[in-house]
């Protein structure tokens, strides 16, 4: 064991009181950070999941349409009242080209052609508006694992099947095997069997959501050949606005991303965030304090055997070390204690409130990045809280403090 | 003529800057190997002073410090730390161990320090010097579990681990009892015959003085007498 680690461990042993209780200070702190990281991680992962669990993270449709507005030169005549046209499910012009475009964009990891628009789901007296989705269910799986979330039949959308959530099965009395009527605007409208019933956890999705086979939506919607919409799959999750920005440059259509669809969730997740930040600089900040004052105090306390071991023949880069080497050793046993409680709080807070399916209603996500980071969050903040007392005492006059102590 | 193990020349030492306290005013000394000399005079002659700036512990004003013929004034820090630690060692009134350690690490600190990591040859060392200063049977105790004369033993027995050609004490006994006082003066006698270290024994008692081959006697700063016995 080298001079330096040999001395700063005994001086470490020697003040167990102080020992203790700066260890249990760093511990608490690093527990904090590794509960609360844990937790808002955590629960950032399953809102998001859940989020993605049901939307591809780039929806490419065409341009609105716009009112064309007659050239003055053209004509005398001129619109006092130029009114949008109402928007109608229209195909992507040339989706063949612009999926394979979308295939070689960088950070596109999958595309699914669909075709989406309103309709209204009849059974008998019933009727509720929904929003059908025409899939190749093959494609589609790589967008949404849509097959995971079924609950009941399966997920068949051969010819005039359709899969419905299970609001809508409920509202309309329908099960698998039941049949509904789907209208959509322009009198077009078919009979389909419901083949499936799936649940995405999500009132407003298992009420409004039908998925059809593609070839049968394009028939409904009267676009034979063609897709209403391309939806992608990135392969960064938080990169999606990006993508959806290069894609919309690349292309000329418009690509909304999982983001944008969702900015409320993500002023929410973002300042959820911060918040957690905040709260970790200020225990960080608290932790390094500790470090230094104890420290400190221990170079006054020991100012004269600094004197003796100077005068001994040990440098003055030694008596630096030896402190340095104090503060990464509090530092480093600090922060496993505080994994230790960090990780026992979080599970245990997991622990407390279950949903019926058995998963944590608070889930944590403690990972060994989570542990590695608190860990070297904590060396570092210890060998920097240990710098100023080391440097004083490395600066002490031998002969000053031998004689005065 | 063999080179003396230390000599000043025309040391000074002044304390402050708006008010100049004058330590020490020119001070010639030389030791000659094997010496065992007491440095005596009353409070505030210098006697300290002159014992701190000769182990490297503090910077001269101006004059002359050479050990073993190596002028040490224009030294660095490192480098009197080394030389410290190679040449010299320290014997305090207070004996100034370390209390965190036993009787065995506190000897052999000063090696660890110089070679950075313990090797089985330093613990022998250690244990060997223990032995001769008769504290075999304390070598594990704690130093704060030892009484007066046994740390001070030890303390002898860290100044004595690097083989150092000169010792400083100060005041070596003069927190001791007088048979415990007499024992510590005894085997500083007996190293100094047996290998020939020579020892510098900052003294206020006139028993440890006479027990001195040589006695510096200093006043104001300056020697007032240099006697040797026949």
């Amino acid at each position: 064991m080298p001079f330096e680690l040999f001395v700063a461990l005994r001086y470490l042993k020697d003040g167990r009181l102080q020992t203790g209780l700066i260890l249990a200070g760093i511990g608490v702190g690093v527990g904090v950070i590794i509960f609360l990281s844990a937790l808002i991680t955590g629960l950032q992962q399953s809102i998001i999941e859940r989020t993605l669990g049901s939307q591809a993270h780039v929806v490419v449709r065409p341009p609105e349409e716009m009112p064309r507005v007659l050239d003055r030169e053209a004509s005398d005549l001129q619109a006092v009242d130029v009114q949008r046209p109402p928007q109608r499910v229209r195909s992507i012009v040339g989706w063949k080209q612009v999926e394979g475009l979308l295939w070689r964009t960088t950070g596109v990891r999958a595309v699914a052609p669909t075709v989406s628009g309103p309709a209204l789901a009849v059974r008998g007296p019933g009727s509720i508006s929904v929003s059908i989705r025409g899939i190749d269910l093959e494609t589609y799986s790589a967008i949404v694992d849509v097959r995971s979330r079924l609950v009941e039949g399966g997920f068949n959308l051969d010819g005039s099947h359709a899969v419905v959530g299970k609001e809508l099965a409920r509202k309309l009395g329908v099960g698998v095997g039941g049949r509904i009527r789907l209208q959509v605007p322009g009198d077009r409208g078919g009979v389909y069997t419901v083949s499936g019933i799936f649940d995405y956890r999500s009132r407003s999705l298992n009420e409004g959501l039908v998925f059809i086979s593609l070839r049968g939506a394009q028939t409904l919607f009267g676009l034979e050949g063609g897709v209403s919409t391309l939806e992608v799959l990135g392969t960064e999750i938080f990169a999606a606005d990006a993508l959806a920005g290069d894609i919309s440059d690349r292309t000329g259509l418009v690509a909304d991303s999982w983001m944008s669809q969702n900015r409320d969730l993500m002023t929410g997740l973002r300042s959820q965030s911060a918040s957690s930040v905040m709260i970790q600089v200020f225990v960080i900040l608290a932790v390094a304090l500790g470090i230094a004052s104890v420290l400190a105090v221990s170079v006054v306390q020991k100012a004269k055997e600094i004197g003796i071991l100077r005068a001994t023949g040990t440098r003055s880069a030694s008596i630096t070390r030896i402190f340095l080497l104090q503060g990464a050793l509090l530092g480093t046993a600090g922060s496993l204690l505080g994994i230790a409680l960090g990780s026992f709080l979080a599970i245990f807070f997991a622990s407390l409130a279950k949903n019926p399916d058995g998963s944590a209603v608070f889930p944590v996500a403690l990972t060994p990045f989570l542990y590695g980071r608190s860990v070297a969050v904590a060396l570092v903040v210890g060998l920097i809280s240990a710098v100023v007392p080391a440097r004083s005492a490395a600066r002490l006059d031998p002969a000053t403090v031998i004689r005065n102590g | 003529m063999a080179e003396p193990i230390l000599r000043t020349e025309a040391l000074t030492k002044t304390y402050g800057e708006r008010v100049v306290t004058h330590a020490l005013r020119g001070i010639d000394l030389t030791l000659e190997a094997g010496a065992f000399c007491a440095l005596t005079g009353p409070s505030g002659s210098g006697k300290t002073t002159l014992l701190n700036l000769i182990g490297l512990l503090d910077q001269v004003t101006d004059g002359r410090i050479l050990i073993q013929g190596q002028d040490t004034v224009p030294l660095g820090d490192d480098e009197r730390t080394a030389l410290r630690g190679h040449s010299l060692g320290f014997i305090f009134q207070f004996h100034h161990l370390l209390p965190a350690f036993s009787a065995l690490e506190n000897v052999m600190l000063p090696l660890l320090a110089q070679h950075g990591r313990p090797q089985p040859w330093m613990r022998e060392k250690a244990a060997d010097l223990l032995e001769q200063v008769g504290l075999s049977d304390r070598a594990r105790y704690k130093a704060t579990d030892l009484s007066g004369g046994q740390q001070q033993r030890v303390a002898v027995a860290r100044a004595l681990i690097m083989d150092p050609s000169l010792v400083l004490a100060d005041e070596p006994t003069g927190n001791l009892d007088t048979q415990s006082g007499e024992q510590v003066l005894e085997l500083l006698r007996t190293f100094n015959r047996e290998r020939g270290t020579a020892f510098l024994l900052v003294t206020h008692d006139d028993h440890v003085a006479v027990h001195c081959d040589r006695i510096v006697h200093m006043v104001d700063g300056l020697v007032d007498s240099d006697t040797r016995k026949a």
